[in-house]
């Protein structure tokens, strides 16, 4: 933080994999910024390259299959050409994460407090009973009833609201300053979801973290986070506040999304608007603007969505950026008389 | 988990009470479908010079006139309170357990079966500790570094170690390191552990190194298979998210899951190896189980073969029951009910 650096800095970050078919460009070019205290959402369908970039975050990918390219500023300490066994001391003490599917996330064999035990003993030089007491402490704290009995129970005792609280224990368990939630809600019942979504916000608030929330559900981000990226085909479409994004998208892959968000305030007969088509191929990305096969505005570009990539831009000193080509007093003019009314009205 | 075990060990007993029934009619119907009668089998026993009456007579003293399951309730028997067996030229006893009595040897089978367990025991324990150690490397080294040098010889090597039978791999050992090279012990000089262990050893050292051959290539697969397949689940990655060193995410999580379905298979074969390694035992001329269950087919033995049969289907058994109440252990999921 001394050099004015946020706490965390990805820039121009690019995860590639090699394959037989050609290299996957997972995320191609990715820049933001999270401090602490501060609550990012990734937004973007499955395959955008979302959960790449948290699990590159960490540095949970070999060199052996994987390239990687750009930097991670967290703390002031670069990630990306560090060395393996340096990222391995930042993973779970500096930053930590929780995963979509907490059942298949936790190890059958051991128990659930084993495993807390675990996690925080591979940082912290501590004796058994004081790791379990710590164990027991977080359990409670993350909303366990009789979390001393609990401790000893297996992963699948447990019931999948349960096991996530779980997982948030363990994610905690050495004072993470950057917590990645990669779905955390995706496979809840949605009544768990909320009381998970408010867990997290709480613990947040406590400790003072950085927060990256991942997800395709846009209703989990308007309860969390306070800065939003859209991520399509493995880079950023729009970003900015989450405020802005919400009030005022003009990417019109945003808008699609937001389209296609159920709302309880509408008749059930109502017709979502589905984005037309399916995310494009990463080995072989559309010329051009990546989202312009799928792009009702396309013909308004003058071609230009066929052939040239646009560039990631906002107006002078404002944080929302936005990749197209449309001219952006025509992006709102289009939200404001042309999308939002029907999505309104529908 | 009491009831559990319970029930476990009284399906063994009623699996047990079924392999001998099948095991005895098996060797009560084979001499009949060749053509043999109570006379002809009694014969085996006094001779040919015998009368048809002292035949008969000897047929009827032995039972072989009663009724099946009469004949088959009298061997069970004779395995809890003992049997005594009357040819003609005395009585001879045969007492508890006993599994049969040898008329061509003129010996209770159960000592004999005692005897050769040792041996077979030795075999067993000496190999697998061998193809442990080495298929579980190999196969954990190879998963983790899979499409390497390394990862490509073992799997060739393993490749030849399953497809190689023990009667070709075990020839070519004793000729080249026993009778060549003069390294090892030649065949048929077992020595029993309490007379001499480095004797015990040194005999055994080929047999085991040729059968855990063929075992290590089969675990060595196993092993990899089961890694590849635990180390692309989501608790790996938690378990690297967390920060743990390579050494405990690839040994304490990863190795940890691929070993329970290596239980089940160990299991199996080291009970099926207890009931006789026949080609092994066979090749080195090792006197063990497997050995004496081929001598006793070669001379015709029914009563031996019956009762080794039914001491390998034994093994068998209770290694199974083992390897259930293990899992229950290894795997906490089984643990319910």
């Amino acid at each position: 933080m001394s050099d004015g650096r946020p706490f965390l800095e990805v820039k121009d970050l690019q995860i590639h994999f090699p394959t037989d078919d050609g290299l996957v460009r997972s995320v191609d070019g990715l820049s933001f910024s999270v401090e602490r205290g501060r609550t990012l959402g990734i937004v973007g369908e499955s395959g955008s390259g979302k959960s790449v970039t948290s699990l590159g975050i960490m540095g949970l990918y070999h060199k052996r299959n994987s390239q990687m390219s750009g930097e991670i500023w967290l703390d002031g300490h670069e990630l990306v050409s560090a060395g393996s066994e340096t990222v391995r001391g930042q993973r779970g003490r500096k930053m930590a994460m929780i995963f979509q599917d907490p059942l298949s996330s936790m190890h059958p064999y051991y128990t659930v407090g084993s495993q807390i035990v675990e996690a925080y003993r591979v940082h912290n030089k501590v004796s058994k009973q004081v790791a379990r007491k710590h164990a027991i402490d977080l359990l409670d704290r993350v909303g366990i009833p009789q979390a001393a009995r609990r401790v000893d129970d297996y992963p699948h005792q447990f019931s999948g609201g349960m096991r996530q609280r779980a997982m948030i224990a363990m994610a905690l368990s050495c004072d993470p300053e950057l917590l990645i939630a990669d779905e955390p809600t995706t496979a809840l019942d949605v009544t768990v979801q909320a009381q998970i979504l408010d867990l997290m916000r709480d613990l947040q608030r406590e400790f003072n973290s950085a927060l990256i929330i991942i997800t395709h559900d846009l209703g989990v981000v308007a309860e969390l986070a306070e800065e939003i990226l859209v991520m399509y085909a493995g880079r950023a479409v729009e970003q900015g506040p989450a405020v802005t994004i919400f009030e005022q998208p003009e990417h019109p892959y945003t808008w699609g999304l937001l389209g296609s968000m159920p709302r309880l305030d509408q008749a059930v007969t109502d017709r979502l608007l589905p984005i037309p088509g399916s995310p494009p191929s990463l080995i072989n990305p559309p010329s051009g603007c990546a989202f312009h096969p799928r792009c009702t505005f396309e013909p308004r570009t003058a071609g230009l969505g066929r052939t040239v990539m646009p560039e990631l831009t906002g107006a002078a000193g404002s944080t929302h950026l936005v990749r197209c080509h449309l001219p952006a007093d025509e992006r709102q003019r289009i939200w404001a008389q042309e999308v939002k009314p029907k999505m309104e009205a529908q | 988990m009491i009831t559990y075990i319970i029930r476990r060990l009284f399906a063994a007993v009623v699996l047990l009470f079924i392999v001998s029934a099948a095991t005895f009619s098996i060797f009560y119907l084979i001499p009949r479908l060749v053509g043999g009668t109570p006379e002809t089998l009694a014969t085996r026993y006094v001779g040919r010079a015998a009368t048809a009456e002292t035949v008969t007579l000897i047929a009827e003293k032995l039972g072989f006139y009663d009724p099946f399951w009469i004949q088959y309730a009298n061997w069970v028997k004779g395995i809890f309170v003992g049997a005594e067996y009357d040819y003609g030229a005395g009585v001879e006893s045969c007492p508890a357990p006993c599994f049969g009595y040898s008329f061509i040897t003129r010996q209770p089978v159960w000592p004999d079966l005692l005897d050769r367990v040792p041996v077979t025991l030795s075999l067993a324990i000496g190999a697998s500790i061998l193809w442990l150690a080495f298929g579980l490397t190999t196969g954990v080294v190879s998963a983790l570094r899979r499409g390497s040098f390394l990862d490509r010889a073992a799997m060739t090597f393993s490749l030849a170690g399953v497809s190689l039978p023990i009667f070709f791999t075990g020839m070519i050992a004793l000729l080249v390191f026993s009778y060549k090279l003069n390294l090892t012990a030649p065949g048929g000089t077992y020595t029993p552990f309490f007379e001499s262990p480095s004797q015990w050893a040194y005999a055994l050292l080929l047999p085991w190194i040729v059968l855990a051959l063929q075992f290590s290539a089969q675990y060595a697969r196993l092993t990899r298979a089961g890694m590849l397949e635990t180390m692309s689940e989501d608790y790996i990655r938690t378990a690297r998210a967390k920060g743990l060193k390579d050494r405990d995410v690839n040994l304490k999580h990863g190795l940890r899951s691929a070993l329970t379905p290596i239980l089940t298979i160990f299991g199996l074969d080291f009970g099926l190896l207890l009931g006789g390694a026949v080609l092994t035992e066979q090749v080195f001329s090792l006197p063990g189980l497997g050995k004496y269950a081929v001598d006793a087919i070669t001379t015709n033995d029914l009563p031996k073969v019956l009762g080794v049969t039914l001491m390998a289907a034994t093994f068998v058994v209770v290694a199974n029951l083992i390897v259930d109440l293990l899992y229950a252990v290894v795997d906490p999921r089984v643990r319910v009910g």
